[in-house]
């Protein structure tokens, strides 16, 4: 086979070739090292050096000589290696996804039922239009917003169904870049790890502002008020609407109201992320109160959501990007302009997804039922917090604090485990969870909090 | 109530300065004809089949798929187990059931949102991996592949296809621009049934371009968005492909299971990309997750539920087989028809491409000017390049059809006329 030296179609001289030997570390997509910087090493391909290009003989040589692996999900990736282990005692603490006191996923009754309605309706498989189902549409604004809210009224929504929370972002991310460029995204610090990815993805300049405090193993506020204040006027300031992930630490209500107060005086945008609608009190309403009341001051305000917890529905893909605008004109031309992104991407959002959140949220008995599965999911979750710092506190004689574990809401808890203490769970305990200490009490069973509680304490104590 | 809760001018009016996007122009086709209250209006726009009465349905085989899926398709452990099994079977449609590029696991796949998706997925990869590149587009092509590589910021340039006066191939052009490309480049064509055209090479045409193509060290990058919609036969609509298998490039594949499976709201489809090895074939993959990733996470699973399951179930899959053998023939005989009637009418136009092109699409060599006014006279909807769906013609409404065609091209039939009088 004849060898061949790969083949660019490239203006640039040799610069962006030079030999450069990448190292994995490198690689991992969440750094900022990737999107926006001018400089003209590629990441992904490890390359001997060459001056010009210059291809000649065909071969079948690929083109793709060189690529590196991608780093791992650092989510999905516990999944992964929780699966290769074969411990009995083994547990999975990593991806938030809701499991039953058994372990096992849930299928929600609603759910099934739903699904069944579309079996029997037999309905037909056509493309939805660019902007997602209407029906679909017209009930994920109005759970987010309440139905009697005047802006839904007043027809100053732009909705438009996207793929999850992730589609949703990204769709937001897309209309940021090209109708703000240079505009940066606050995010917050720690947050879910792949905001980073997306921003970067779509090339939108991103920083953060403190959020975390280790000391409280609560809300650093000053930190937060101040880097939202310090941030250039009209940034966009990303805020989960509820169950933070992964720390779990939400702001009060009167928090809120000082975040709404900065975020107007400096003339910013307040970009909601709403994934745990309803984990985190077990009342969907309650969980958007953030939102509404952003919504009732008058601010124009742009909302991701996400029905894959929720509703159970992760692997459909189903969520929405909201954007609350002054004016009924400016709505329609935003909506307009967010499908117009869409059509390069996907052409038109799938159908399935779309069609059972529209009968479960559109039904007014299954939407009561609905809320009685939610309060019963996020229960459990409560119920297991609960037994969890029982256990704690009753097995630690140090005198720790473990009440934070009380305190935080939703799915995740940030337990304060630094990386080694995080190995040692994995390591001894056979306890996955990610890396940054974040543990989902989704995966959590009332029965094994006890052992969970000594693998912490032994973790937090005898590792550094 | 604090002062800065004063709602600044400026805090409430961020998206003034942005403008209504243009319409997509194959969609605004389905908007303007669902807004007709014409009874006898008929709708030539978008590329999805229907039958003779007009309607969409469902096929046979994703009936007998449904049934079969448990409600375990919300389980999002068992997605990747499905993922696997749709992309191998997918890769099979492609590059033939005994491939020996999938028995060494020599491509890297992922199931992707339908055609689009995949398209996109690969023009990020190639702008990631060749930022300098650029895509030759065939002139013309579907008009989203444009929007896709330029959203993907990956430069494009076109190169000649399709002969206006011919109503074919203009095959010189196209070898010639082949030629002139530089070295390397990447390429997209359409394997089989290209749309808008309509028109393919030949075999013999493509087995030169191919040879052209390892000259050239060229990267063939294939839509196949209706396979099984040319001739028919899957195997024989992927022959293109074969033929660029054979004499050894590694190629990519966007396939969409939208038309032929009839899965249009699902959402389905594959990327492959051929690799020298296994191992580069498990690099490029996880490079493509991780695009996918950002952009939706994971592809909806009850569409690649569906298709997993008719292609993995001899009985459902040969159901499946009939029934695109079915819309294929159906589509071809309104061609026959369509052109029959409009040669009995006494067109003096030559209109023998409706039945030399091939698969859904007939590029009908309508003016925009006579495209609005079948429109607004007959209520009839097709794009603005005179693209007919043919899947939309039935034989309720092809002599209609025929009719407004003849009456809007009266005045060419006049220039010909006059043109061979003074001949």
């Amino acid at each position: 086979m004849a060898s061949s030296v790969l083949s660019l179609a490239s203006a640039t001289p040799s610069a962006s070739l030079s030999s450069h030997e990448i190292s994995k570390g490198k690689l991992n997509l969440g750094s900022t090292s990737l999107c926006f910087s001018k400089e003209k090493t590629n990441p992904f391909i490890k390359t001997k050096s060459f001056g010009r290009v210059s291809m000649v003989v065909a071969s079948n040589v690929s083109r793709f000589e060189g690529i590196t692996m991608a780093p791992p999900d650092p989510i999905l990736g516990v999944s992964e290696a929780f699966k290769a282990d074969n411990h009995e005692l083994k547990l999975n603490l990593g991806v938030g996804a809701y499991r039953t006191e058994e372990l096992q996923p849930y299928v929600l009754n609603v759910v099934k039922k739903a699904d069944q309605l579309l079996l029997e309706k037999g309905e037909n498989r056509e493309y939805l239009p660019i902007e997602g189902l209407a029906a679909f549409n017209k009930v994920t604004a109005e759970l987010l917003l309440g139905a009697d809210n005047p802006v839904i009224k007043q027809q100053k929504v732009a909705t438009v169904q996207g793929l999850s929370g992730t589609g949703s972002l990204r769709l937001a991310a897309a209309l940021i870049e090209r109708y703000f460029p240079g505009a940066k995204v606050l995010i917050s610090s720690p947050t879910w790890g792949n905001h980073k990815n997306i921003f970067n993805d779509a090339r939108v300049p991103w920083s953060e502002y403190r959020y975390y405090d280790p000391k409280t193993v609560g809300l650093d506020f000053e930190g937060m008020i101040s880097d939202i204040k310090a941030a250039p006027e009209g940034s966009f300031i990303l805020l989960h609407g509820c169950a933070h992930n992964p720390t779990g630490i939400d702001p009060t209500p009167e928090q809120w109201e000082k975040i709404a107060d900065v975020i107007q005086e400096k003339n910013h945008i307040p970009f909601f992320d709403i994934a745990y609608q309803g984990f985190a009190s077990g009342s969907l309403d309650a969980d958007a109160s953030s939102v509404r009341m952003f919504v009732a001051r008058g601010m124009e305000v742009v909302a991701a959501q996400s029905y894959s917890k929720n509703l159970g529905l992760y692997a459909e893909r189903i969520g929405a990007i909201n954007v609350v605008c002054s004016s009924p004109d400016a709505a329609a031309r935003v909506k307009s302009q967010l499908k117009r992104i869409a059509r390069p991407m996907y052409s038109n959002p799938p159908v399935h997804g779309a069609r059972i959140v529209a009968n479960v949220v559109g039904d007014p008995t299954l939407f009561k039922e609905w809320n009685e599965e939610m309060e019963m999911m996020a229960g459990r979750i409560k119920n297991v917090r609960q037994k969890l710092y029982d256990s704690l506190s009753s097995k630690d004689k140090s005198g720790k604090d473990w009440s934070f574990v009380l305190k935080q809401i939703g799915m995740f808890s940030f337990t304060g485990l630094n990386k080694a203490q995080c190995d040692n769970m994995t390591n001894k305990w056979h306890v996955y969870m990610t890396k940054d200490g974040r543990i989902s009490l989704a995966g959590l069973s009332l029965a094994k909090c006890e052992y969970l509680a000594d693998a912490i304490i032994d973790s937090y104590h005898n590792v550094s | 109530m604090s002062t800065s809760t004063m709602a600044r001018g400026r805090a409430n009016r961020w998206w003034d300065h942005v403008t209504p996007a243009p319409k997509d122009p194959i969609n605004s086709v389905t908007e303007a004809f669902l807004a007709d209250p014409c009874p006898y209006k008929i709708n030539l726009g978008v590329g999805a089949y229907r039958d003779d009465e007009g309607k969409p349905i469902v096929l046979q085989c994703v009936r007998e798929a449904q049934a079969k899926i448990e409600s375990s398709n919300f389980l999002e452990s068992n997605s990747t187990a499905v993922s696997s099994k749709l992309v191998e079977e997918s890769a099979k449609l492609v590059y033939g059931e005994d491939s020996d590029v999938i028995k060494e696991g020599r491509f890297a796949g992922v199931p992707a949102l339908s055609g689009t998706g995949a398209c996109h997925l690969f023009a990020e990869l190639q702008r990631r991996l060749y930022p300098d590149s650029r895509i030759y587009l065939p002139d013309p092509t579907w008009s989203n592949h444009h929007n896709i590589w330029r959203d993907a910021h990956v430069a494009k340039k076109t190169f000649r296809y399709y002969h206006p006066d011919s109503k074919g191939l203009d095959f010189m052009a196209l070898m010639d621009d082949i030629k002139n490309a530089p070295d390397g480049s990447f390429f997209l064509l359409h394997p089989c049934a290209h749309n808008p055209t309509g028109v393919d090479p030949s075999y013999e045409q493509w087995k030169e371009i191919s040879s052209l193509f390892k000259v050239k060290n060229h990267f063939p990058f294939f839509d196949m968005a209706y396979q099984g919609f040319a001739s028919g036969d899957l195997e024989r609509d992927a022959r293109a492909i074969r033929i660029f298998l054979e004499d050894g490039h590694l190629i990519g594949c966007a396939q969409s299971f939208a038309k032929n499976m009839g899965l249009y709201g699902h959402r389905v489809g594959c990327l492959s990309v051929l690799c020298d090895d296994k191992t580069q074939a498990v690099a490029i993959k996880s490079q493509l997750q991780q695009i996918a990733r950002t952009m939706y996470g994971s592809p909806p699973i009850h569409g690649i539920l569906l298709v997993s399951k008719i292609l993995s179930d001899p009985d459902i899959k040969a159901t499946w087989l009939k029934e695109v053998k079915v819309m294929a023939t159906r589509v071809r005989r309104m061609r026959a028809a369509l052109r029959d009637s409009l040669e009995k009418l006494g067109s003096s136009l030559d209109w023998q491409h409706i039945t030399n092109q091939v698969g859904m699409f007939c590029f009908s060599g309508l003016t925009p000017d006579e495209v609005d006014r079948l429109a607004k006279e007959f209520h009839i909807y097709m794009t603005y390049d005179g693209r007919i769906s043919m899947a939309g013609v039935t034989t309720k409404n092809v002599d209609y059809l025929a009719n407004a065609i003849h009456e809007v091209t009266a005045s060419d039939q006049d220039a010909k006329i006059l043109c061979n009088l003074s001949a």
